[in-house]
């Protein structure tokens, strides 16, 4: 049984520049002869993308080769993690090869046998001859902390509530954008808990100011121009509330948008003006307690459905459109990624799905599976839209959402809905994703689902 | 008389009954597992039965699991035992030493044993036939005698077995009724090449004929062909090909065609009766019908499936069916065929694109549907078979790389799936 993270080797493509030294080194050692044709590791250049690739045993947790091997020459070190491979009990009938799905057992043409990686015994020599640093040799849980080892360019010590997505979306989010960012944060509860700064300190460690709640979209339009008039490449973000962004700051974002104004302009909607006490906004959803959509004998919450603010901005041509929810970490950095090029051209937006603990009453340990069920209902559908594939793309589809009682009965602001209130909530979801279906184009360029491995896999290899 | 109880069953110790046991492990950590086994010995894999005979390995050295790993995952292996019936109703299999084991749910993965071809005479000879460790040992020792050697069958067992009587000095015949070796796994052009190997390496080749009749005095063995023509030898092997074992089935209500029919999830028709391995007859990758794939890879795949159902495992994903694949190695050569060898008759939607090179003994055939890749089989060339079964399995759209695919196809496979692996 598997029970701990083993070392492993990563590859970071980007920081990879072919020039073969990882593969020089292993055929070396595993051969002292510099014939590469010993090398256990090969890297390929995919010429449709320019990206350097690694073929390399993944020393698999669930090993394919090590099932199909007749002689029981192969078998995992559960001490190592490393797919051993024993020549004397080899009987060279090449299964393996036909069961690893990554060529990562190969047949050897000058030694007749097959060969894999075995990490050399604890100190690979490919990972010391990589000069970029392309290759690691690390923690298999440290390749989930990329996020962590990034600097963190807010304070410690912001006054958030418990369990506040807004908190962690920021966080990384300038964690990933880095130091030539401007922020611009309205008011409310990013403001509110110290993010631009408090007692006259600063609350990040790169320029934030509060712009109005009406005008966010314009100030930073015109910082931008400022700094492209000077020279300087600085990205500006907008940290904004479904408020200021959904309601009274709509005019300026949709004027922004339609200049095509350069920013990755992200609205963290908490579907409600927060900071305030939890009053409604054209966001909150139908159905949604708040304070100025009170429960009663005859209003019961919220009577009109929230605007779809996302749709609009594909209509204003803005280069790129995504909505994310920190539930989905790996789907949120890609499409943050795809913003900061976006805004080197023009507007990009990012929609958050940010559920609120104080304002919508849940657990606050409860926020990453809201946003889940959010998902997985069809509630929160996490797509992209692309003005140069002016197609949409589902990054997260759903093929069997569960019924949306399953995401209210988690949070608090919908306790009072009616069997008549939750159908036409149900209705309203079903008619989103159908809409959302007619801006994929049959013809759009989907290049990336081959790439991500949309198609489904077969995981009983 | 003595009773046991069980929670899961399974009849058989090879590829699909282990990869059986090991699926429900992952998920129940305590139901009972009881795996009976007709044999006496611990679990291992027929394929490497011509490197026994060749002392390449030990029937030790290759035991796929010992009696610790047993005992580590609390699995009672038993062997010895031979069942005996199978009484559906009453979840009861008797075995032929009197045993009845009880279960809750029974996994049949009995695989198939070597069938006896029509031929007058034969069931009074003694013959030899290679399908376990007892036969391979037969083999050894009648070996050490003989000078001569013929083997009915040009399959992959008869070929290896021919192959182990050339290396120990002894002349040997391959006689196959069809016009080539392996037929079904390679087209003939490929087959072509590995006869010729198989020629210049000693081993006389007679294709398309039929023996009609046997008979068996003074330790020679005279075969008379249907041609009219006869041949001696000292030493015969029997590899005409094998049926699924399913005699204790017979009586029961347990659909059978060829195999044990079952379902996406190697279900049977009773609902707690699973079948999975040679014996079990599930869906083609390619065709409407369900066929028999008696294929090691697809053995474990099977079991796995039919584990994880079993055990009511929600991570579960059905079999895609069943694709024909091997890897073959001869005398120093290297082979592979995955999916279709020949497109079907009459179907011009396929395109075929052919290396071939008899001089250097180099073969590469890709079948095409449409962008996708249908079959794969290759001689001798630097490829990844692995890679081509994802590439058939996933059924992917080659689109533009097509062309280079086949010009490239190591490296454009290990590009592609580099980037699908996630």
């Amino acid at each position: 049984m598997l029970e701990k993270a083993y070392q492993t080797i990563s590859f970071d493509s980007k920081k990879c520049n072919g020039c073969n030294k990882c593969v020089e080194a292993c055929a070396i050692v595993k051969s002292n002869s510099s014939d590469l044709v010993h090398s256990r590791i090969q890297i390929l250049k995919d010429d449709q993308t320019g990206e350097y690739k690694t073929i390399l045993c993944r020393q698999c947790a669930d090993p394919q080769c090590v099932k199909t091997c007749p002689a029981k020459a192969l078998s995992k070190n559960e001490e190592t993690g490393v797919v051993e491979w024993d020549s004397t009990k080899c009987v060279g009938c090449l299964l393996c090869t036909l069961a690893c799905p990554y060529a990562g057992i190969s047949f050897n043409i000058k030694t007749n046998e097959v060969m894999k990686c075995d990490l050399c015994g604890g100190d690979p020599e490919c990972v010391k001859a990589c000069e970029p640093r392309a290759l690691k040799f690390r923690n298999e849980a440290t390749l989930y902390n990329k996020y962590g080892e990034l600097e963190d360019l807010y304070v410690s010590g912001l006054s958030a509530c418990l369990g506040c997505n807004a908190e962690l979306l920021i966080r990384h989010t300038l964690r990933y954008l880095g130091p030539e960012t401007v922020v611009a944060t309205p008011p409310g509860c990013i403001g509110g808990v110290g993010g631009v700064g408090v007692n006259g300190k600063t609350g990040t460690k790169v320029p934030s100011f509060f712009p109005l709640l009406t005008n966010i979209a314009s100030m930073l339009a015109g910082a931008r121009r400022y700094y492209n008039r000077i020279g300087r490449d600085v990205t500006m973000l907008a940290l904004a509330g479904d408020g200021g962004t959904v309601d009274v700051g709509f005019q300026s974002l949709s004027g922004a948008a339609e200049r095509n104004e350069q920013m990755i302009y992200i609205c963290i909607d908490n579907e409600g003006y927060m900071n305030t006490g939890v009053q409604r906004s054209g966001s909150t959803p139908y159905g949604s307690w708040t304070t100025t959509t009170p429960v009663g004998t005859v209003l019961r919450g919220k009577s009109s459905d929230a605007k779809p603010l996302p749709m609009i901005m594909i209509m204003h041509n803005c280069q790129y459109v995504a909505t994310a929810t920190m539930a989905y970490l790996d789907d949120y950095y890609r499409k943050l990624e795809k913003a900061y090029q976006a805004s080197k051209k023009g507007m990009a937006y990012l929609h958050i799905f940010s559920p609120c603990q104080t304002g919508w009453r849940f657990p606050p340990n409860t926020l990453i599976e809201v946003e889940r069920k959010a998902v997985e209902t069809n509630m929160f559908p996490l797509w992209e839209y692309s003005h140069e594939k002016r197609s949409l793309r589902f990054t997260y589809p759903v093929d069997n959402p569960l019924p949306v009682y399953e995401y209210l009965k988690l949070v608090g602001k919908y306790k009072h809905l009616d069997e008549a209130q939750i159908n036409h909530i149900q209705e309203t979801t079903n008619n989103n994703i159908e809409l959302l279906h007619k801006y994929i184009r049959e013809d759009g360029v989907q290049s990336d689902q081959a790439r991500t491995g949309d198609r489904e896999l077969v995981s009983n290899y | 008389m003595i009773n046991a109880e069980t929670k899961y069953l399974i009849i058989g110790g090879s590829h699909a009954g282990l990869s059986a046991a090991e699926a429900i492990r992952q998920y129940d950590y305590d139901g009972k597992i009881s795996i009976v086994n007709k044999e006496d010995l611990l679990p291992y894999s027929p394929t490497v039965l011509p490197y026994i005979i060749s002392d390449k390995v030990t029937i030790d050295q290759v035991c796929l699991r010992n009696t610790d790993y047993f005992k580590r995952n609390n699995i009672d292996y038993k062997t010895n035992k031979q069942v005996q019936e199978l009484d559906i109703d009453k979840n009861l299999l008797t075995m032929k030493d009197g045993e009845e084991v009880k279960y809750n749910k029974l996994l049949i993965a009995s695989g198939a044993s070597p069938s006896a071809p029509p031929i007058e005479g034969l069931s009074d000879v003694p013959y030899h036939v290679l399908r376990t460790f007892d036969d391979a040992r037969k083999i050894k020792e009648a070996m050490s005698s003989v000078q001569s050697c013929i083997v009915l069958g040009a399959g992959l067992i008869g070929l290896h077995a021919a192959e182990n009587m050339v290396k120990a000095g002894i002349n040997v015949t391959i006689i196959e009724k069809l016009e080539q070796v392996l037929p079904g796994y390679f087209d003939n052009q490929a087959a072509g090449i590995i006869q010729t190997v198989m020629e210049e390496s000693g081993v006389r080749l007679i294709t398309r004929k039929s023996v009609v009749k046997v008979s068996y005095t003074n330790s020679k063995y005279t075969l008379f062909l249907d041609d009219g023509s006869e041949v001696q030898t000292e030493l015969l092997i029997v590899a005409t090909g094998v049926k699924t074992c399913l005699d204790f089935c017979q009586n029961s209500s347990l659909e059978t065609q060829d195999g044990i029919l079952v379902n996406d999830l190697m279900r049977t028709n009773v609902d707690n009766i699973w079948a999975a391995g040679d014996v079990a007859q599930a869906k083609d990758f390619f065709g409407q019908e369900k066929v028999l794939n008696g294929i090691l890879p697809d053995a474990v795949e099977q079991g796995y499936i039919a584990g994880m159902s079993m055990s009511e495992d929600p991570a579960i994903n059905p079999y895609l069916g069943g694709i024909a694949m091997n890897t073959y190695t001869f005398f120093g050569n290297r082979s592979f065929t995955v999916g279709l060898s020949n497109p079907p008759v009459n179907d011009n939607q396929y395109q075929i694109d052919i290396l071939y090179s008899p001089a250097s003994l180099r073969f590469q055939k890709f079948i095409f549907y449409k962008d996708k890749i249908v079959g794969c089989s290759a001689i001798n060339i630097e490829i990844d078979p692995g890679i081509i079964r994802q590439i058939i399995k996933r059924q992917i759209e080659l689109g533009q790389t097509k062309r280079k695919f086949v010009s490239y196809p190591q490296e454009t496979g290990r590009i592609l799936m580099s980037n699908l692996w996630q």
